[in-house]
């Protein structure tokens, strides 16, 4: 009686019905050279995920967790990176020529747009203070950045408060509220308070690398939302939150 | 789909390209741009259909590619036949007792094939859809790695009968 090779590896791969089984049992009671070569190729099985089983229980790295679906593909090529360093740049840039008061409109919105990109991706720690504690969040933004901020509501627009933080801007702190539609998908509300005279100003709109971005300025602060949606459809979100902002 | 439907594939993904890359560096860069395609192509994935299978088709192409790209010749297929003989100097095969030093010598598909089936227990036909390959590749490439392990860790020479698998 033979057997195939096709039936050794099932055979130690534990694939065969027990009728077969006992076929390959008998064949290898009986040729001992195959009987030591199905036991070697056993062992390796045994011996892989002795070497490798204990890599299901390492902690996952922090990069795996936050995969930027922006980036194109290789760890170079990286928009989300390249807007970053570009806008890094461009921020330094801005500081050294030094103009008087807060950010200047355009470097608002790229202020925002790195600040979305940073945030936005993040799987467990997209906020600071959840949308659970909104009014300790919306008090300690107002305080932090010394006016009154609110938390606009986009359940409308399908968009619900995850939370906010606090960050550092260049002329102080910044707020950042952050909403996510029922799909993941998420909006960031940058606002950062403007020093000396500043005009109101209508929407503008940028568009930096994948992350759209609405800002205007309203009396002392500069508002940014923040995503990476098609213009028409944040356009629609930005002005549910100007007229929340504005009854 | 999305990171949150992925996540808990990752560590077995992880496990995978460790025993195919070999450091955990490269294998968590394996992982990482996996992840990336995964998610930028997710619009291909059928809903419904196995998504570790289709996790590990993708690692299998970003693998195959950074082999290309190692390579001198980018259009080189990666035909088992054209890879590098493993060594067959005695007192080299003597050092090789370890699983994963031996593993690292194997051809790159045959170590595909023997970690999928040894390690991740695919079945054959699983195997062949993640790869893409006709069973009977799976098969002939799951006898060599198997064998050429087998004799990298013994140093046992191979069995007469397996030099006409092909």
């Amino acid at each position: 009686m033979k057997v195939t090779e096709h039936e050794l590896h099932a055979y130690v791969d534990d694939r065969l019905d027990p009728a077969e089984r006992r076929t390959v049992e008998a064949y290898l009671a009986a040729n001992t050279e195959d009987a030591a070569r199905v036991q070697a190729y056993r062992e390796q099985n045994a011996a892989l995920r002795a070497a490798f089983d204990p890599v299901l229980s390492e902690p996952v790295p922090d990069r795996l967790r936050r995969i930027d679906t922006s980036r194109r593909s290789g760890r170079i090529a990286v928009a989300a990176g390249w807007l970053v360093v570009g806008v890094a740049v461009g921020w330094f840039a801005h500081a050294l020529v030094g103009t008087r008061g807060g950010p200047a409109p355009l470097s608002l919105a790229k202020q925002a747009a790195i600040a979305h990109a940073v945030y936005s991706p993040e799987i467990r720690h997209p906020v600071e203070v959840g949308a659970a504690e909104q009014e300790h969040l919306v008090n300690w933004l107002s305080k932090r950045l010394g006016a009154k901020l609110r938390a606009p509501l986009l359940t409308a627009e399908g968009f619900d408060l995850v939370g906010g933080r606090l960050l550092p801007g260049p002329g102080g702190a910044v707020a950042q509220f952050m909403y996510q539609d029922a799909k993941g998908k998420r909006l960031t509300l940058y606002v950062s308070r403007i020093e000396g005279v500043q005009r109101d100003t209508a929407f503008r709109f940028s568009q930096e690398e994948k992350v759209a971005v609405f800002y205007w300025i309203d009396g002392t602060l500069g508002y940014a939302l923040s995503g990476d949606l098609a213009k028409p459809q944040l356009l629609d979100v930005a002005t549910a939150v100007y007229k929340q902002l504005n009854p | 789909m999305d990171l949150h439907s992925i996540a808990p594939h990752i560590p077995r993904l992880r496990r995978y390209a460790r025993a195919l890359a070999g450091d955990q560096h490269a294998a968590d860069d394996l992982v990482q741009d996996t992840l990336e395609r995964a998610l930028n192509k997710h619009h291909l994935w059928r809903p419904g259909s196995d998504l570790r299978a289709w996790l590990f088709a993708i690692m299998h192409n970003v693998f195959v590619n950074q082999l290309r790209a190692r390579q001198a010749h980018p259009e080189a297929a990666l035909d088992e036949d054209d890879l590098p003989a493993v060594p067959s100097v005695q007192g080299a095969r003597l050092e090789i007792r370890d699983l994963e030093s031996a593993l690292a010598l194997l051809p790159p598909e045959q170590r595909e094939i023997v970690l999928l089936v040894g390690l991740e227990q695919f079945s054959y036909a699983e195997a062949a859809k993640s790869l893409d390959i006709p069973i009977g590749t799976v098969m002939s490439r799951l006898f060599r790695g198997r064998e050429r392990l087998r004799t990298l860790i013994t140093g046992a020479p191979a069995a007469p009968a397996l030099k006409v698998v092909k």
